[in-house]
């Protein structure tokens, strides 16, 4: 019980390291990235690439699985199909992610680095998150 | 299009994307979830009775990573050149976009390309494409990042 508590915080701060190393707490970086038609910086895709290889198996395994390693139910069921909600949703994130440089897991790490430029953003997601929760539970009733 | 090499770093990029898929792979075969950063934090929003454990300790852990970085005495620098104002516009937008469209750069990105979902691949494409779309609106207006 215990150990699965402090895996829930080792992964994190594994997943944490690996976007230290990859570069993708750095907003200067990822902007250079998104940049193709000017200075591109492509590092960021091998950054993708990485990441998807190694956990393309372990989706493979777990989907053999009849309960996680801690007996947990293995959440793969794919919501449903591309609607609008999807796309504009991630075409929203997009330009947010354009504007700044930072999306969600970055923008957490770099908080924990004590960017105080974080933090606003943070806040800001934050406040967007509930705003979206709150709309949907209001259209919902 | 020209290649930025001052700033390039490919093994780097392989390696560190190398421990966000282990990390993915050991959230999902040892917790059974998805390591989507934006539905973890999510999930805290909107918080449901005997759900919110599980959420912060691995948002704890991504927080205390660049002290383990300090630690180990490897820091990289961050560029945040944006504005208080554009940092604001750019979090509400994130934070509305990801809760609308259920995922971000880990989630859809990440763990939903690895797991071949067509709609983690349609997100990803657009989100992709309006940050490109973006970054190239802001340099030919002159508005710099």
């Amino acid at each position: 019980m215990t150990m699965r508590r402090i895996s829930e915080f080792l992964i994190g701060l594994v997943f944490g390291v690996g976007l230290l190393l990859s570069g993708m707490t750095d907003p200067g970086k990822v902007i250079g990235f998104l940049d193709i038609g000017g200075l591109w910086d492509p590092s960021l895709a091998f950054v993708m690439g990485g990441a998807v290889v190694i956990s393309f198996f372990a989706f493979r395994i777990a989907r053999g699985w009849p309960a996680s390693l801690y007996g947990r139910v293995i959440m793969l069921t794919d919501g449903k199909a591309i609607d609008l909600r999807l796309v504009l949703g991630s075409a929203l994130f997009g330009i947010g992610w354009g504007l700044s440089g930072f999306c969600p897991g970055p923008a957490l790490v770099s908080l924990g680095a004590g960017e105080w430029k974080a933090f606003v953003f943070v806040a800001a997601m934050g406040i967007g998150m509930a705003l979206e929760a709150y709309l949907e539970r209001r259209s919902q009733t | 299009m020209s290649i930025d090499f001052v700033h390039f770093s490919p093994f780097s990029a392989i390696f560190g994307g190398a421990l966000i898929g282990l990390a993915a792979a050991l959230f999902i075969l040892a917790h059974g979830r998805i390591m989507g950063v934006s539905g973890i934090l999510g999930g805290l929003v909107r918080p449901l009775k005997g759900d919110w454990g599980w959420r912060t300790r691995f948002l704890a852990g991504l927080i205390a990573a660049p002290l383990l970085a300090r630690l180990a005495g490897f820091m990289p620098e961050a560029r945040i050149d944006s504005s208080l104002i554009v940092l604001v516009i750019a979090g509400l937008l994130v934070g509305f976009g990801t809760s609308l469209g259920s995922g971000c750069t880990s989630g859809h990105g990440v763990c939903g390309i690895a797991r071949l979902s067509p709609r983690s691949i349609t997100a990803t494409l657009i989100f992709m494409a309006f940050g490109i779309a973006t970054v190239w609106a802001m340099r030919v207006i002159g508005w710099g990042p």
